[in-house]
C-alpha cells in the first residue's frame, strides 16, 4: 500500500518488535537448555520441545527433569539455606536490589523472550510483566531489608519448592522468588514446561549478579516434575495454578508438617451498576478478560450487569469489541495475542462450543493458535458457563435487579479471588465491597496489581497472599521451636458417689443445649477413679447441625467491633464469677492443682481478645498510582476446631476467642480427655449475650469427627490442636473445597503467650485487598 | 456550495469525502445531561496506556503525519499580527510541506484543513487564500474570556462571517458550567449557532476551566444539543489545554450523541499538541474511540501553530532516512 493509499485507509499497519536479540540470547546457548542447580546449568538431557505458540515453531529444547535432578536441586537449596539466611536481611537485601537492577537492565530481551514463549502481546510483556516483577523485587529487596526489624522472632521456613502456571512465567516466578528468598529460604522452582525460557533467563541473571550458588535453583519438566518437587523434602510448597492441581497437592502434602499457600483458579465477578461511567467500565471489560487473552487467574470472566442499562452496555460493549485487534503477539498494536498452546486453545473452544446462550464475536481470529475475543449473554448461573473457568477470552453475562442480587449472584461460585464493581456512588460500591466473598475487589478498575499488596484468594480460589507483609509472613516460622504434642489420656474409673440431683450435661448447638444425634453418652472420670459426669458423643449430624447453626448466625460478622468486645468482656466476667467451680472441676478431671491458675489464664485471654477485638487493624498499602489500597483483615466465616485436650478450659478459650472477636462462628470440639469444663462453660455462653449459633460446642472422640470437619463444604476453615495426630486426615479431608487448615501439631502452653496473639488472629481472618483508585 | 463542501471538492482529488448533515441540535434533555459520567482515574488510566496499544510506523506513519497536516488549523492569534503575517501563514497553508516530499508521498497537493485568525485578520485571509478552498476560521464571542457584552458577542459572530469567515470558534461561558446553568449555557450555544448562519460553529469549552471531567462530559452534550458542529477543547490561552483525559471524555460524548441521535459532531483538540508524535497518538485516539469517518477534516481538527513544523521534519526523516532540521523547512 502507497502512502497515499493509506492516507485514505488510514490503517494501522505491522508495527513489528524486533526478535533478533531474544532469540540471539537462546541460539548463544545452543538452542539447548539444562536446568539450573547449584549455581550452574546442567548438561541438556532427554526433553521436550518449547514452541512459539503464535508460529508453532520450536524455540528450544528443555530438559525433563528426572528424580536424580530433582534431589540434586533440593540438596543444593538445602546446603545453600543456613549460610544464605545467616547473611541477615540486609545481606540478601543486596542481592534481591541486584536482580531487580538487572531485570531493568534486561528489560526488552525479557520482554520479547516472554512474548515469543508465551503468546502473550509484547505490550503486556513490555508495559505490565516485566516492570511488575522487577517492582517485586525491589519491593521484597525492601522487606528483607527490614525484615530483621520488623518480623522479630521469625525465621525463614528452609527450601521452598514452587512450581508456577505458563500464563506469567517471569512475574509468577518473581511473586514466589522474591519472598521466599527475601525471608531467607531458598527455592526450587519448576515454571510451566509451556513457558520456561524467561526463568531460564533469570537464571542467567542470578549468575549475573553473583547470588550463591544453591539460593534459587530452577528444574524444568511437566506436571511429573511438579510432583516430585512437591514431593520432595521441602519446608513449604508454592503452587498457582489450576484448582484441580492445588486439590492433589493439598493431598499429596497432608500431613507432612511443611507449609503451604495454594493461589488457584478463579471466575471473578465485573459488577457494573446504573450510576457507572459505561464506557470507562466497557474499558474495564477489556482490561478484566482481554488481558493476556483472558487467561489470568483472576480475570473478570463473569459480567453482572444491572438490568436497566444491560441492553445499551452491551451494545457498547460489542462496538468496543470491534476494535479489538487479535494477531501477532509481537506487532505493538494488538491487543489479543496467540493462545500459550494448541492444547489449550482446545479446551476452550470445546466449552465454549458446549455452551448455550448468544455468542457474539466482532470478527474471526487469525488462523493457528488464535481464540476471538467472545460474549456469550443470555446465560443464567445454572449454565456451566457461569461456574466453570474457561482461562480464555471469552466473557459471559448475566444482569441483576439490585445490590443484594448482584452480592448473591457474585457470590453464587466455588472460587472467590477477585471481583470487579463499577459505581460512581462510593456508598454503593463501599457497602458492595465487603460483601463480596473474594481476596481482591477493585472499584471501578480491573486487573490492578502491585507487590505492596496482597493477592490471593478465598475458597477453592486458594489461600494465603502474595505480596505484602502478609505475603512475606508465609514465608517465616516463629523461632521457638515448640515440641510435639503427645497424646493426652482420660482417666477411667468405677467409682460413683451418689448426687443430690442427677445432672445431664448437653452440648450447645444454635444457642440450645442439644442432645447427641446419636444418643450415645460416655462416662467420664475424675483421676481418683470416680465419676464426674457424662459427656455426649457427638456425630457428624451434630456436626451438621452445629455448622447450620454457624452458618445461620452470620450476623455476628456484621457486629460491630465494640460489641464483640462487650460480649467477650462479659464473658470472662462470667467465667471469673463461677471461678472456684470451674477450678475444682479441672482439678478432679485432671488430677493435678492447676485448674485455678487455669481458670484465670482464660478470664485473661477473653479480655485479651476482648482488647483485641478493635485493635487487629488492616492497612492502607502505598501502592503506586492515585489510588487507595486498602488491606481488611476479613473474618473466614465459619471454623471449626478441636480443642486442646491437656487444657480443658483454657485450650477451649483459647480458640474460641479469637475466631469470635475476629467476627467468625465457632464449632468447637471440646477436650477429648476431659470435656466437663466445656460443658460446663455453656452455662456462661448463655449468661453472657453470646447470640445464638456464634459458638457451639460438641463432646466425642476427635478422630472420629476430624473428618466430617474437613470434608463439610460449608465450613471455612479446620483448626486442630488436638493431641491426637490427625493432621493428614483434616489436610486431606479439606483438599476437597481447598479449605483452610491449621494444624501444626505443636504443643503450646496455653498459660503463656504461646496461646495467643497475632498468629490466631491472622489464622482467623483473611486480608482483603480492596483498590479504590479516585480523582475528581 | 458551502465553504466545508468546497473543501471536500478540493479534498476530492486526493480522497472520497462523504460529508454529512450539519448538526441540526435537539431540544435539551437534562436527564441525559445529568446522567453523563466521567471517571477521572478510569479514564486517565485509558489514556495513559493507548500510547503502547497503537503504534503506527514506517509508510503509515507517514501517511498518518499527511492525515494530521490535513486536518490542521493553522493558528495564529497574536496581539501583534499584521496583514503580511497572516499572508505568510496562509502561504504555508497552502503548502504545508516542501512540494518535493509531498511529491515522493504521492500527495502534492495537501494541504491544511483551515487557517484561524482574529476578527481582524479575516479579510487578509481570506484573500490570501483565494482560490485555494482553504477556509477561514475566525475565534469570537469575546475570545478568550467570552466576558464581553451578549449582544456584542452575537454582532462580532455576525461580522466575522460577513467578513468572509467560514467557520467560526466561539468560546462557552465557562460560568454557565460551574454554576450548572445548563439551560443558560444551551440558549447561548443555540443563539451563537444561529447568529453562525451557514458558517460551521465550533464551540470551545475550555476545558481547564471547567473543574471536573464530568463537567467536560455535559458541557460537550449541551453544546451538541445546541448544535455545535464541533466541540473543541480550549482557546490555547489557558494554562491547560488540550489533553488525553478530556480528548478521550468529549469523543465519548461525540460518540454517545451520534449513537443517539445519528449525527456526526467534529472534534477539535486545541493548545499543547506541537510534536508529530502526539498528533498520531490523537489520531489514534480517534480512530479508536469514533471510527474512521472521523479521521477526515470535516470531522477533526488540530489548533495548533506549532505542530506543523516537527511533522514536516520527520516527513523529510521518512523520506531521506536521515533526521530532519527545522531551518529545512519553509518558515509561516
Amino acid at each position: 500500500m502507497s502512502v497515499k493509499e493509506i492516507f485514505e485507509t488510514m490503517s494501522y499497519g505491522p508495527a513489528p518488535e524486533q526478535a533478533g536479540d531474544a532469540l540471539a540470547w537462546i541460539v548463544d546457548r545452543g538452542a539447548r537448555f539444562g536446568h539450573f542447580i547449584d549455581g550452574a546449568f546442567t548438561e541438556p538431557g532427554e526433553g521436550f520441545e518449547s514452541r512459539n505458540p503464535a508460529t508453532g515453531e520450536v524455540l528450544a529444547t528443555l530438559t525433563q527433569a528426572t528424580s536424580s535432578d530433582v534431589a540434586a536441586a533440593v540438596d543444593a537449596a538445602r546446603l545453600a539455606q543456613p549460610e544464605w539466611e545467616a547473611l541477615g536481611g540486609k545481606g540478601r537485601a543486596r542481592y534481591l536490589y541486584a536482580l531487580a537492577r538487572l531485570l531493568q537492565k534486561h528489560a526488552r530481551l525479557f520482554a520479547v523472550l516472554e512474548t515469543l514463549d508465551n503468546g502473550k502481546p509484547i505490550r503486556e510483556a513490555r508495559d505490565i510483566d516485566v516492570p511488575l516483577a522487577q517492582r517485586h523485587f525491589y519491593y521484597h529487596a525492601g522487606l528483607a531489608q527490614l525484615m530483621e526489624q520488623e518480623l522479630p522472632g521469625r525465621a525463614a521456613l528452609g527450601v521452598c519448592g514452587q512450581v508456577i502456571p505458563w500464563n506469567f512465567p517471569l512475574l509468577m516466578l518473581a511473586w514466589k522468588v522474591a519472598p521466599a528468598l527475601a525471608m531467607g529460604n531458598t527455592v526450587v522452582l519448576k515454571p510451566a514446561e509451556w513457558t520456561s525460557l524467561t526463568a531460564l533467563c533469570f537464571a542467567d541473571i542470578c549468575q549475573q549478579a553473583g547470588l550463591p550458588k544453591g539460593v534459587l535453583n530452577i528444574v524444568t519438566g511437566d506436571g511429573a516434575v511438579g510432583e516430585m518437587v512437591v514431593n520432595a523434602e521441602v519446608d513449604k510448597v508454592a503452587f498457582t495454578g489450576s484448582t484441580e492441581v492445588g486439590r492433589k497437592i493439598r493431598e499429596a502434602t497432608a500431613g507432612r508438617g511443611i507449609a503451604l499457600s495454594l493461589e488457584l483458579g478463579g471466575k471473578s465477578p465485573f459488577i457494573v451498576f446504573e450510576d457507572a461511567d459505561i464506557d470507562s467500565a466497557i474499558e474495564g471489560v477489556v482490561d478484566a478478560i482481554w488481558f493476556n487473552g483472558g487467561q489470568v487467574c483472576c480475570a473478570g470472566s463473569r459480567l453482572l450487569v444491572q438490568e436497566g442499562i444491560a441492553e445499551d452496555f452491551h451494545t457498547r460493549l460489542k462496538a468496543r469489541m470491534a476494535t479489538l485487534r487479535v494477531g501477532d503477539p509481537l506487532d505493538k498494536c494488538i491487543d489479543v495475542g496467540a493462545i500459550v498452546d494448541p492444547a489449550q486453545k482446545a479446551r476452550i473452544a470445546a466449552l465454549v462450543d458446549a455452551s448455550g446462550g448468544e455468542v457474539f464475536r466482532a470478527g474471526d481470529a487469525p488462523e493457528g493458535c488464535f481464540y476471538p475475543p467472545t460474549l456469550i449473554s443470555g446465560l443464567s448461573p445454572a449454565d456451566p458457563l457461569m461456574q466453570e473457568e474457561v482461562f480464555g477470552p471469552v466473557l459471559v453475562s448475566t444482569t441483576f435487579r439490585t445490590p443484594a442480587e448482584a452480592v448473591q449472584l457474585a457470590n453464587n461460585t466455588r472460587y472467590g479471588l477477585a471481583a470487579s464493581v463499577w459505581s460512581e456512588n462510593i456508598n454503593t460500591a463501599l457497602d458492595v465491597a465487603p460483601k463480596l466473598v473474594s481476596g481482591i475487589v477493585w472499584i471501578n478498575g480491573s486487573n490492578m496489581m502491585d507487590a505492596a499488596a496482597g493477592f490471593g484468594g478465598v475458597r477453592e480460589s486458594g489461600w494465603g497472599r502474595e505480596g505484602g507483609w502478609e505475603g512475606a509472613r508465609s514465608y517465616t516460622r516463629l523461632v521457638d521451636d515448640l515440641p510435639a504434642l503427645t497424646p493426652v489420656e482420660g482417666f477411667a474409673g468405677e467409682k460413683v458417689e451418689p448426687v443430690a440431683v442427677d445432672r445431664t450435661a448437653k452440648m450447645y448447638i444454635g444457642g440450645k443445649q442439644a442432645r447427641p444425634d446419636g444418643g450415645y453418652a460416655k462416662a467420664v472420670y475424675g483421676a481418683d477413679g470416680s465419676l464426674i459426669g457424662q459427656a455426649p458423643i457427638a456425630n457428624r449430624k451434630d456436626i451438621r447441625n452445629a455448622v447450620e447453626a454457624a452458618r445461620g448466625a452470620a450476623g455476628w460478622a456484621g457486629a460491630t467491633a465494640h460489641n464483640r468486645a462487650q460480649v467477650l468482656y462479659y464473658l470472662g466476667e462470667n467465667l471469673s464469677a463461677r471461678a472456684d467451680g470451674f477450678a475444682a472441676l479441672i482439678d478432679r478431671m485432671t488430677g493435678e492443682t492447676g485448674g485455678r491458675a487455669e481458670v484465670e489464664a482464660a478470664v485473661d485471654r477473653l479480655f485479651t481478645y476482648a482488647a483485641w477485638c478493635d485493635k487487629f487493624e488492616g492497612a492502607v498499602k502505598p501502592v503506586p498510582g492515585r489510588v487507595v489500597a486498602m488491606a481488611l483483615n476479613e473474618p473466614c466465616g465459619v471454623i471449626g476446631a478441636l480443642c486442646p485436650d491437656e487444657a480443658p478450659l483454657l485450650g477451649l478459650v483459647s480458640v474460641m476467642a479469637p475466631i469470635i472477636a475476629m467476627g467468625n462462628r465457632a464449632v468447637l470440639v471440646a477436650s477429648e480427655p476431659f470435656p466437663m469444663a466445656a460443658l460446663e462453660f455453656i452455662q456462661v455462653l448463655e449468661t453472657s449475650d453470646v447470640p445464638g449459633g456464634v459458638v457451639n460446642i460438641l463432646t466425642g472422640s476427635h478422630a472420629e469427627l476430624a473428618k466430617p470437619l474437613a470434608t463439610h463444604m460449608d465450613l471455612e476453615c479446620v483448626w486442630s490442636f488436638s493431641s491426637t495426630d490427625l493432621a493428614a486426615e483434616i489436610e486431606r479431608g479439606a483438599a476437597g473445597v481447598v479449605k483452610r487448615t491449621w494444624v501444626d501439631g505443636l504443643a503450646r502452653d496455653w498459660l503463656t503467650a504461646q496461646g495467643e496473639g497475632r498468629v490466631f488472629l491472622d489464622a482467623a481472618t483473611e486480608v482483603k485487598t480492596v483498590w479504590v483508585p479516585y480523582g475528581a | 456550495m458551502t465553504i466545508t463542501d468546497q473543501q471536500t471538492a478540493l479534498g476530492a482529488a486526493q480522497l472520497p469525502q462523504v460529508h454529512g448533515a450539519r448538526n441540526p441540535g435537539m431540544a435539551l434533555d437534562m436527564d441525559w445531561v445529568l446522567s453523563a459520567r466521567a471517571n477521572r482515574s478510569a479514564i486517565e488510566r485509558r489514556a495513559a496506556t493507548l500510547p503502547g496499544r497503537r503504534s503506527v510506523k514506517k509508510d503509515h506513519q507517514a501517511a498518518w503525519m499527511a492525515r494530521a497536516i490535513s486536518c490542521i488549523d493553522l493558528t495564529t492569534l497574536a496581539g501583534d499580527d499584521t496583514a503580511g503575517r497572516v499572508a505568510r501563514l496562509c502561504a504555508k497553508a497552502r503548502q504545508p510541506v516542501r512540494a518535493d516530499l509531498l511529491e515522493v508521498l504521492g500527495l502534492p497537493d495537501l494541504t491544511v484543513g483551515a487557517v484561524c485568525v482574529y476578527h481582524d485578520m479575516i479579510a487578509p485571509a481570506v484573500k490570501a487564500l483565494d482560490g485555494s478552498g482553504i477556509p477561514v476560521a475566525a475565534v469570537s464571542t469575546g475570545f478568550p474570556a467570552g466576558l464581553s457584552p451578549m449582544h456584542l458577542r452575537i454582532a462580532e459572530i455576525e461580522e466575522s462571517v460577513k467578513a468572509g469567515a467560514e467557520e467560526i470558534d466561539i468560546v462557552i461561558s465557562r460560568r454557565k458550567v460551574l454554576t450548572g446553568d445548563w439551560q443558560g449555557l444551551y440558549d447561548e450555544m443555540k443563539a451563537f449557532r444561529a447568529a453562525c448562519g451557514e458558517a460551521h460553529v465550533k464551540a470551545i469549552l475550555a476545558t481547564g476551566e471547567l473543574g471536573t471531567l464530568q463537567n467536560v462530559a455535559r458541557a460537550s452534550l449541551v453544546c451538541m444539543m445546541a448544535g455545535a458542529d464541533f466541540i473543541k477543547t480550549s482557546t490555547g490561552k489557558e494554562s491547560v489545554n488540550a489533553t488525553l483525559p478530556v480528548s478521550l471524555v468529549m469523543m465519548r460524548a461525540i460518540r454517545e450523541y451520534h449513537l443517539r441521535t445519528g449525527v456526526r459532531v467534529g472534534y477539535k483538540p486545541a493548545g499543547g499538541i506541537s510534536k508529530a508524535k502526539d498528533a498520531v497518538l490523537y489520531l489514534s485516539l480517534v480512530k479508536e474511540e469514533l471510527g474512521d469517518r472521523w479521521l477526515r477534516p470535516d470531522l477533526f481538527r488540530f489548533g495548533a501553530s506549532s505542530l506543523l513544523g516537527d511533522i514536516e521534519r520527520q516527513l523529510e526523516h521518512h523520506v531521506t532516512g536521515a533526521y530532519s532540521a527545522s531551518w529545512r523547512h519553509a518558515s509561516a
